[in-house]
């Protein structure tokens, strides 16, 4: 059994109200922080506890938090980022809808770090219910004085609200969230200037990921340095992964960063194996913008070295032969799934949720999905698989915002990897509509030369 | 004034000190010509544009001077402010060649290869672009989109397929005129400019939407299809306008006057007037003063003789040059007296026959002379 | 007459109540929300022109954020919508059946009404319930882990629903 910092206590019976939630321990960080640390302190011990952002970028939280600017005069604001939509993703939402006091605790300690005496929760408009949750978890907690006026005597106001979104992935970019909370189209920002500088109304701004924010609760509670302890290196702390696709087991699952892949998938404690008594091609371990990887290269890196659900151990091998660990949406494919399939549907979700700003998302992104469907089709050309790989290459790192990279990523891993898959779309055309490719060579062991 | 301390710059190996705050695009058009990068949303007149389009997209070698570590990806000029030190690549750039190329195929992958009929045609950034930094041909196979035909009111003809997404025309909206009331609707690749509710903008200043938009999305509707950019006289021309500054450029053919628009500055953008703003013009300026009699004239206007507009206007530093290279020169010494005389060397034409009494039109056996 | 009632009127204010002075701009997705909701489950222009002048915006600002988010119906929708995601993860799983059999069940593409307005079929992308795939939305809840009887369920349920209500 790993350890467990965030959903340790998330089935006990009654723990999304405040009493149960309380006698649990909860709300322990908010006394701590507020009566015997300052919010200096609290930003000292985020750092200290090595803390990367839960959203994605995997950026360090406490050095985010430090660079907020500190106008006199000015207002400044903490943003929870719940607009989880990123597909394989669905860790917040467990969080939210199982123990949400979790997280009201987090922002207030955060918000009392920041200087924010107006949070906000920014919730994907999907999850609706959630919302209805977590006013009444605010209303609890400020019935009880932790929030409102005054929350403990330390002469800090703070409320939280949440609002809700309205059915757009790219509003999970900050500033396009920043956007969005303003009331307008989910655009992101150009930046610089950075939200930490100017985010909402032009106030110093932090946006962090609801998995972030409640993680700053075990933090306070146990120290910056014991949190820094669990896990292994830069992967401090445990994780939630949102484990899904063809597995026995799909749910969301606390890990705390030292299991190998292969036991995240097969042992009963985790995934419980792959479904059906199938056999496992290949995974997206960290959510669809992430590159998949064939079975082979996500149990081993390419040295032949066992990998490990963490940061470092997921990347190892760069974009070539390993991957990210994203937003810990770990999407299981198994032997009778088709590659190309599956990428085009990312394709299409890119394309969907391009918010048509800059030119190589907008136009790339649609372009993309055409050909796709074209190969997937078995009505694609051997050239297409080629200019697919030019348009990813163009889009990437040439955009505003990270979707662009978020969509070209899938397409490129998946030519990288199951390059004879596409192709056998155009040479077995016909073939390949009453088929799929299956696991092919895709688990082989891979030569792992050695040095005598 | 607050004095700006003075950043060292250097782009494509030439160096040069401007102002900090100053944008790499802005310091590259103070070297100008080939150095500064295209832009097709960023315009320097309107607050908030630019870092869209991504034709602008160039490589920072260096940072700056203390912090000498290239920047990882390429930036928007537009949109990035010079350090001191900084060292910035842009033709020299096989990387930014190489992206700015995608980009004019990303832009001209849903544009419609209407430029034959297309009003803008001639003055078309879209088309310069194309020609200055594309590729030829396109590897798109798919159909383009299209969308349903708004009708914008009685003087802005709107072709949304031709439409690059610029939000040029929506910062002026913003900017210019007391309510905005067309945007950007829908999102992704079906994002269009609209209105909503089928409704004409009206709005005193919106006329200048056509000035700004680069491509031809936006026009005249009362220019539409009556002559091309390149048959007309560019005229500086004035008039005491209640409104607006009043300082236009004429579009005349003989005396008529086709069109008119406001002074663009090398790089397409409204010129300013003396006290520094941009010359903007009015709609009653625009559309309603079409007499010469309307307006004072000051002279011919200052085309770049690259454009298609200034071929064989003017003599002198504008228009072009004399070409060096004479009939004679190029006929070994000859002088032919009319290059359209080729009757005297070819038989397929008789140019004693009189077309004009001809029923219908002529065919070769009008031409060949029977032999019998 | 698209108006709010007393009661929607509170909610109103209490939305706006959360921006600073002056921000009130900020509260347009939340009222879109509550507009929508409260007025036959689509926004019609007249609606949005309402929202646009409670909020004291110009319209265009409000038909732009309206088109932009997926959530918002610029059409008239079926009394019940069923949702069904159909991104990987639930094509995995199978949504490409479920969406197949819905519309078989109740004759209608995806994007399409029954002719009794009853029911609205969409393809949507990804709602965030990977591990519970295949799902779909039904108004403000998830319905999820569905198999071709759980779907007959549902539109039996409500089918009768909307006959106790008639």
């Amino acid at each position: 059994m790993g350890v467990k910092l965030l959903l340790e206590k998330a089935h006990v019976e009654g723990i999304r109200s405040y009493e149960v939630y309380r006698r649990e321990g909860g709300y322990r960080s908010v006394e701590k922080a507020i009566k015997t640390m300052g919010p200096e302190a609290i930003v000292e011990e985020v750092k200290k506890s090595g803390l990367r952002g839960r959203g994605g970028a995997g950026f360090p939280a406490g050095m985010k938090w430090s660079f907020i600017a500190k106008p006199e005069g000015v207002p400044r604001h903490l943003v929870c980022n719940a607009d989880e939509s990123e597909p394989g993703t669905f860790k917040d939402r467990y969080l939210m809808e199982f123990i949400p006091h979790l997280l009201i605790e987090g922002l207030i300690v955060s918000s009392f770090a920041l200087g924010s005496n107006n949070t906000y929760i920014y919730i994907r408009g999907e999850y609706a219910w959630i919302v209805d949750i977590l006013e009444q978890a605010i209303g609890e907690a400020k019935a009880n004085g932790f929030l409102g006026k005054n929350i403990l005597g330390s002469g800090f106001d703070c409320e939280i609200h949440v609002q809700r979104g309205a059915g757009a992935y790219i509003c999970g970019e900050e500033t396009a969230l920043i956007e969005s909370l303003e009331g307008k189209r989910g655009n992101p920002r150009i930046k610089p200037p950075f939200p930490a500088i100017q985010g909402v109304w032009q106030r110093p701004t932090v946006v962090n990921n609801v998995e972030t924010l409640a993680a700053v609760v075990p933090i306070i509670n146990m120290g910056g340095e014991e949190y820094a302890k669990i896990g292994v290196g830069k992967s401090t702390g445990t994780k939630l992964m949102s484990a899904c696709g063809n597995i026995n087991k799909p749910g969301v699952y606390e890990i705390d960063m030292t299991i190998s892949v292969e036991e995240f998938i097969y042992s009963d404690e985790y995934c419980g194996g792959i479904a059906n008594g199938k056999r496992l091609k290949a995974c997206i371990p960290g959510g669809s913008s992430v590159p998949i990887l064939p079975a082979n290269l996500l149990l081993k890196t390419a040295k032949g070295e066992t990998r490990y659900m963490n940061y470092e151990s997921l990347s190892d091998g760069g974009f070539a032969t390993g991957s990210m660990m994203g937003s810990g949406g770990f999407i299981v494919l198994d032997e009778d799934q088709c590659v190309v399939k599956n990428t085009y549907t990312f394709a299409r979700f890119y394309r969907h949720e391009s918010c048509g700003q800059c030119s190589p998302c907008r136009e790339g992104t649609g372009w993309m999905e055409k050909l796709l469907y074209r190969l997937e089709k078995g009505q694609g050309k051997s050239s297409d698989i080629d200019l697919l790989w030019d348009i990813q290459r163009k889009i990437e790192g040439n955009t505003i915002c990270p979707l662009g990279d978020a969509a070209a990523w899938p397409v490129a891993a998946a030519i990288r990897h199951f390059r004879d898959e596409f192709e056998w779309h155009v040479t077995h055309a016909a073939e390949a509509q009453t088929r799929n490719f299956g696991l092919a060579h895709y688990a082989d062991p891979i030569h792992v030369p050695t040095t005598v | 004034m607050s004095e700006q301390p003075l950043f060292k710059v250097t782009i494509d190996n030439i160096t040069i000190e401007v102002p900090a705050g100053t944008t790499i695009l802005n310091a590259a058009r103070k070297i100008g010509g080939d150095v500064a990068p295209p832009a097709m949303c960023y315009y320097s007149k309107l607050q908030g544009s630019g870092g869209k389009c991504r034709t602008c997209l160039v490589e920072v070698s260096k940072g700056s001077e203390k912090d000498p570590r290239p920047m990882p990806k390429l930036v928007a000029s537009c949109r990035t402010t010079v350090m001191d030190g900084m060292e910035v690549k842009n033709i020299t750039s096989p990387k930014v060649l190489d992206a700015r190329a995608g980009v004019v195929e990303f832009l001209l992958l849903n544009h419609p290869l209407d430029c034959p009929v297309c009003d803008q045609a001639g003055e078309c950034h879209l088309q310069d672009l194309s020609y200055e930094h594309g590729k030829e041909g396109t590897r798109y196979e798919f159909q383009r989109r299209t969308f349903k035909k708004h009708n914008i009111g009685p003087y802005i003809q709107l072709h949304m397929t031709r439409c690059i997404l610029c939000y040029r025309c929506v910062f002026v909206a913003d900017q210019l005129t007391a309510k905005r009331e067309h945007g950007i609707l829908d999102r992704g690749d079906h994002s269009e400019i609209a209105t909503m509710i089928e409704k004409s903008l009206e709005s005193d200043f919106i006329g200048n939407v056509i000035d700004v938009c680069p491509v031809g999305a936006l026009t005249d509707k009362t220019f539409r299809f009556k002559n091309r950019v390149w048959f007309l006289k560019p005229m500086d021309a004035h008039r005491d306008c209640p409104t607006c500054s009043g300082k236009v450029t004429l579009w005349n053919r003989g005396d008529e006057v086709f069109r008119v628009t406001a002074r663009k500055d090398e790089w397409g953008e409204v010129e300013n007037t003396e006290d520094g703003k941009p010359a903007w013009i009015c709609n009653t300026c625009r559309f309603e003063k079409k007499q010469t009699s309307d307006w004072v004239i000051e002279g011919p206007r200052m085309i770049s003789r690259q454009s298609v507009i200034s071929q064989g206007h003017y003599a002198g530093n504008i228009g072009m040059h004399k070409p060096n290279e004479t009939f004679s020169a190029v006929h070994g010494g000859r002088q032919p007296k009319l290059m359209m005389d080729i009757h005297t060397a070819s038989e397929v034409n008789k140019p004693n026959i009189e077309l004009s009494l001809i029923n219908g039109p002529a065919h070769s056996t009008d031409f060949n002379s029977k032999k019998d | 007459m698209t108006k709010f009632s007393e009661t929607q009127l509170t909610e109103f204010n209490r939305l706006v109540a959360r921006y600073p002075e002056g921000k009130q701009k900020s509260a347009l997705l939340p009222v879109l929300h509550l507009a929508q909701d409260s007025f036959g489950g689509w926004l019609s222009s007249e609606t949005m022109d309402y929202v646009a002048e409670l909020l004291r915006i110009a319209p265009i600002e409000v038909y732009e954020v309206a088109t932009f988010y997926s959530m918002y119906n610029l059409k008239p929708v079926g009394k019940y919508m069923f949702e069904v995601c159909q991104t990987g993860p639930c094509m995995l799983r199978g949504s490409d059946d479920i969406v197949a059999y819905i519309g078989e069940k109740l004759s209608i593409k995806p994007g399409e009404t029954t002719a009794d307005g009853l029911f609205t079929l969409k393809t949507v992308e990804c709602l965030g319930a990977c591990g519970y795939a295949p799902m779909m939305q039904l108004g403000k809840h998830y319905r999820e882990h569905l198999t071709k009887e759980k779907v007959d369920a549902i539109i039996d349920e409500c089918r009768k629903t909307a006959a106790a209500n008639n």
